[in-house]
């Protein structure tokens, strides 16, 4: 079954848990215990509705708030795709979960109030889903039914959107408008009565007809070495795998490959998932790869194919999304983890922030705090093997680890 | 039935098809376990016998064939184990040629350190954490593969794919590190370690359908089976082997059923079922309109049960 990663993004009180409920409740995908949960505890809080919240806030801080305030996964499914959706809060002090949860998703649900219409909030969860390249993104234009599913209410929020999109860095990036009600069930998973004006899909139609061949970026093949696989068995003696997942493209026994950091080139001899050979192991595939030549290949090395070279380099220039209380700042040294590979990494210089709501630039920094985002310059101990982010999103980014603390401190995208 | 035994042994084979499956939750949950090996130097697999560990089993052989697992696995047992899930842990062990390390609550409560509960709903679900943390302190275990999913419970839902828990084994949810696109960063001090879910994003239902392709072998309390049982709280209870509390007026019937979840007896319920063979259970999954932990009644000691379990170093 095909699985669809989706993040979601709406500012407080947007309806983003109202909807997801909806999206649940109307796929008939909350079991009857769920359910009844839900009804005794809307109840208890003497609501009039159901407060599908309360299926997905988890923590306690969280109802006690009525906020969410860390990424959410929930699942359902239905007769073509599993699901998966990142329910990712909306506060501005927010923003590394939204970029964590837009990180793994192909595609992105971004809420306005229809009755607010664009606010800032709304240029930065664009701004934020634009710049991790995300494919697919729906505007769910909600609660239609507090504006009297008005036709013009909608074209006027419509159109502020599209101003912002002119703005866009990424502009292949696939845009669907859709007037909703979550609240009341228009045009989620069945279409409106009240809406005959919108002609377009619902929301779960959309997601439905998502061809996810087309959503993952399509590039050239890296294989990054997780693991050397050594059975010392009497039947598998000489045996010599390289454990890893295929990234981009997909490789083939039989190609031609470059070694990296070491540059010696070897052949594909065979591919094994499991107890059985393969002729390719396909994007995305955790497979094991034997070489014809006994070449010395090492967890971080990474095998791609000959005339496929990335970019091997000590320095890299990069878009930073900072997650950490402790600021970065220039002439700072931290771990950089690229995939599975490792190097030391000083910050030779902050070039400028950047306000994730497309107003402009700011110059003369010399330190980020939590929820920055800004270009910098970063010097390594060794050279990595990358490619761009726009060109390959898995070997265009990497997260930056504060040896400190251990924390995942942020994460870069390379320019 | 094709054993793990068979599996390992069974020679290699080129596939007609020329490309492996596209299940991208299997390829996402070897990935995650070959991090396990690679970053953590002392690495364990935590087994109960349930079917999400065996899938986990299944998962780690996968990731390092022709290799052995190389990592062991651990049962923390609390005694009040379904005696055909012993059977089966031990069975499949042997098979597996790995090394099976087994701590008991039994002794935690002999030395002291815990108090069984008593009353009608005495379990030792709780107890099992301190025999849980004094082992990972006693063989220095730095990452436990665990078979939790996210679709669970909704305190699970917040969980990371690299769970880092403090000296006291303890969950900091307001404070967990974010993991971006693949990366998993298991860089720790002494003395944390790391709890780590490489079936995270599995439903229910994702598990039992891959035991079902996979043709994997599992309890047999799983199927459809005859068994004396009474009602409580609308649940059915076990009244074999003696360990759930019964009291005198809580009448013992046969009933047809099986296991949805197989936990600790003390607080694992039964569902009614027909369903003996895999292919009916999974049918049966996809009609069901109860969640899986609608037969756990340790969740229904109040609603944010999970966190508070979680919090103190449970899985």
């Amino acid at each position: 079954m095909e699985v669809l990663k989706i993040a979601t993004a709406g500012s407080v009180d947007d309806g983003k848990s109202t909807l997801i409920g909806r999206l649940l409740y109307d796929t008939k995908s909350l079991t009857d215990d769920k359910l009844e949960a839900i009804e005794r505890t809307s109840k208890q809080k003497g609501y009039d509705y159901l407060d599908f919240s309360l299926a997905t806030d988890g923590l306690v801080a969280e109802r006690e708030q009525g906020i969410t305030i860390d990424v959410a996964h929930i699942y359902f499914s239905t007769a073509t795709k599993s699901y998966i959706i990142a329910d990712t809060p909306g506060h501005v002090e927010y923003t590394r979960n939204m970029v964590t949860g837009a990180s793994t998703s192909q595609a992105a649900i971004i809420l306005i109030d229809a009755r607010k219409g664009v606010i800032e909030q709304t240029n930065r969860h664009f701004f934020i889903n634009n710049l991790l390249r995300v494919k697919d993104v729906i505007v769910a234009i909600n609660k239609m039914d507090l504006v009297g599913f008005s036709e013009d209410a909608y074209n006027d929020i419509k159109a502020d959107f599209e101003e912002l999109m002119g703005k866009r860095d990424y502009q292949d990036q696939k845009i669907t408008f859709i007037p909703v009600s979550a609240l009341k069930g228009d045009n989620v998973v069945n279409r409106s009565q009240n809406m005959d004006w919108y002609k377009g899909q619902t929301l779960l139609e959309h997601l439905e007809e998502l061809d996810l061949q087309d959503i993952y970026n399509v590039g050239t093949p890296r294989f990054p070495v997780q693991y050397v696989i050594r059975p010392k068995t009497e039947e598998f003696h000489d045996f010599r795998g390289f454990a890893g997942k295929v990234y981009g493209g997909e490789l083939s026994v039989g190609d031609e490959v470059v070694v990296l950091p070491s540059m010696t080139r070897s052949k594909i001899k065979a591919i094994y998932f499991y107890n059985k050979e393969y002729q390719t192991a396909p994007r995305r595939s955790s497979v094991t790869i034997t070489l014809e030549d006994e070449v010395n290949v090492s967890r971080g090395d990474m095998l791609v194919k000959v005339g496929d070279l990335p970019i091997i380099d000590k320095q890299l220039t990069a878009t930073v999304s900072w997650m950490d209380s402790n600021q970065l700042t220039i002439g700072g040294k931290y771990v950089l983890q690229h995939g599975v590979n490792k190097a030391l990494a000083k910050v030779d210089a902050i070039e400028h922030k950047i306000h994730p709501d497309y107003s402009g630039i700011e110059e003369n920094v010399s330190s980020l705090n939590m929820n920055d985002i800004a270009k910098v310059r970063l010097k390594l101990n060794k050279p990595i093997f990358y490619d761009r982010f726009k060109e390959h999103r898995t070997n265009g980014s990497f997260i930056i680890i504060d040896s400190r603390t251990n924390h995942t401190a942020g994460v870069g995208f390379i320019e | 039935m094709s054993t793990l035994a068979e599996e390992i042994k069974k020679p290699k084979t080129i596939n007609s098809a020329d490309r492996p499956n596209a299940n991208a939750l299997e390829h996402e949950a070897i990935y995650i376990i070959r991090e396990v090996a690679a970053q953590f130097e002392k690495p364990v697999l935590l087994f109960s016998g349930g079917k999400d560990s065996i899938t986990l089993v299944r998962l780690a052989q996968k990731a390092f064939w022709p290799a052995k697992i190389p990592f062991p696995l651990m049962h923390i047992d609390t005694g009040h184990n379904f005696p055909e899930t012993i059977e089966f842990r031990d069975k499949l062990v042997e098979e597996l040629g790995v090394e099976l390390i087994v701590r008991n609550v039994q002794d935690s409560i002999d030395q002291g350190k815990v108090v069984e509960e008593t009353g009608k709903y005495a379990s030792r679900n709780m107890l099992q954490t301190t025999t849980l943390l004094d082992a990972i302190e006693e063989f220095k275990f730095d990452a436990c593969i665990g078979g939790a999913r996210r679709d669970e419970e909704k305190a699970r839902a917040k969980e990371r794919i690299f769970s880092v828990r403090d000296d006291f084994g303890q969950w900091d949810e307001k404070n967990q590190r974010p993991e971006l696109f693949d990366m998993l960063n298991g860089q720790i001090e002494m003395g944390q370690n790391v709890r780590v879910f490489p079936i995270s994003n599995w439903t229910e239902l994702d598990v039992w359908s891959y035991i079902q392709k996979e043709n994997i072998e599992i309890p047999s309390i799983y199927f459809a089976h005859k068994r004396n049982t009474f009602l409580r709280d609308g649940l059915i209870w076990s009244a074999e082997d003696g360990v759930v509390f019964r009291a005198e007026d809580e009448k013992v019937e046969e009933r047809i059923v099986r296991f949805r979840t197989v936990g600790d007896m003390s607080c694992t319920a039964a569902v009614e079922s027909h369903a003996d063979t895999i292919d009916k259970v999974v049918s049966e999954i996809r009609e069901s309109k109860i969640s899986e932990r609608g037969a756990r009644i340790d969740d229904k000691r109040s609603e944010a049960a999970m966190e508070k379990r979680k919090q103190q170093g449970y899985f």
